[in-house]
């Protein structure tokens, strides 16, 4: 979908916050990408950027520059219905700077729609970085622990929440993640926070 | 990732002055806790620097860095504090990072300076 912007000095960059290259195979496989497929076990782009969910979608300018801060985006209306939000909008935005150089945001409404990492979403990081650590040493029952921790501290962070079921074992399209995700939904918090007042048409 | 010597005790985990240099890079010095350029008092934070060394926990909190620790199993984890990231972010320069492809072949965002940069995250999960 991506194809039409390809020779105007644009590039994707897809990052899959997942626990091997061979979870996230078959998704790449499918997209038949000519761009960068990457692969993040560590889960280190949610800790630079601040990343609590997925997917997430953030824009760099030439010079390195978020253009547009961390954001909901689907690129098909594939699941529309369960999650609500129309993938038209940010395509359409996406057209209109890749081709037109329309700039999303000025510098300082990137920074009003920026959310900045919080000391308990640190910890629940490091907390993450532990069990995951352990559960790779061969001790997923010491790892329980500590991604059970990380859940505590940063609740809303579902790449913890969520991320961590695959690593424990736990089917996160399974009976855990519709409870869990109907806990949070019961509790009037949203699963996904999309940018609010952006260009969006 | 490094393996450190450290005391394990009742009052916690101490890192010898030595070890605090050789695995963090942090030297304890008159002025404070001293890193490149920067140092951080420690006067006023009385069980920081006892006979045993450097307490891991109060050296944490001092930076304000999140520490995960498995005292049992004897590992640590030392992440980057909120200011830190925050502060990054709010520069708008995007930060960089350094991942493999399913190749295992290692890309860099920076690789790509010059072009505009859709970054998606995305999981199987």
């Amino acid at each position: 979908m991506y194809a039409e912007l390809k020779d105007h000095g644009f590039t994707v960059v897809t990052v899959a916050l997942d626990k091997s290259a061979e979870d996230a195979r078959p998704f790449v496989e499918a997209a038949r990408p000519s761009h960068p497929s990457l692969i993040d076990t560590e889960h280190r782009l949610a800790d630079l950027y601040r990343i609590v969910n997925v997917p997430t979608v953030v824009w760099i300018d030439e010079q390195g520059r978020i253009v547009r801060p961390n954001d909901v985006a689907f690129g098909t209306d594939m699941f529309k219905d369960m999650h609500g939000i129309p993938s038209a909008p940010h395509l359409a935005a996406l057209r209109a700077w890749v081709k037109e150089g329309k700039t999303p945001l000025a510098a300082d409404e990137v920074r009003k729609f920026q959310v900045l990492p919080t000391a308990e979403e640190q910890l629940a990081r490091a907390e993450f970085a532990l069990g995951w650590y352990l559960h790779q040493a061969g001790k997923p029952a010491v790892g329980e622990r500590h991604f059970v921790r990380a859940g505590e501290l940063a609740p809303h962070d579902f790449t913890i929440r969520r991320g961590s079921m695959p690593i424990r074992g736990v089917d996160p399209m399974g009976p855990a993640f519709f409870e869990m995700y109907s806990e949070w939904a019961q509790a009037g918090k949203p699963y996904y926070q999309p940018l609010e007042g952006t260009a969006k048409s | 990732m490094c393996t450190v010597a450290a005391t394990i005790s009742d009052n916690g985990v101490h890192l010898s002055p030595a070890a605090l240099r050789e695995a963090l890079g942090w030297e304890l010095k008159p002025q404070g806790l001293c890193k490149d350029d920067r140092c951080v008092p420690v006067r006023g934070h009385a069980d920081l620097v006892t006979q045993t060394g450097v307490d891991l926990a109060g050296f944490a909190g001092l930076l304000s860095r999140p520490l995960a620790m498995d005292v049992e199993e004897r590992v640590a984890y030392l992440g980057a504090s909120a200011a830190e990231r925050a502060a990054q972010l709010a520069s708008l320069q995007a930060p960089d990072f350094t991942l493999p492809d399913l190749n295992g072949t290692l890309h860099s965002l920076s690789e790509y300076r010059g072009n505009k940069v859709l970054l998606v995250a995305y999981a199987s999960w």
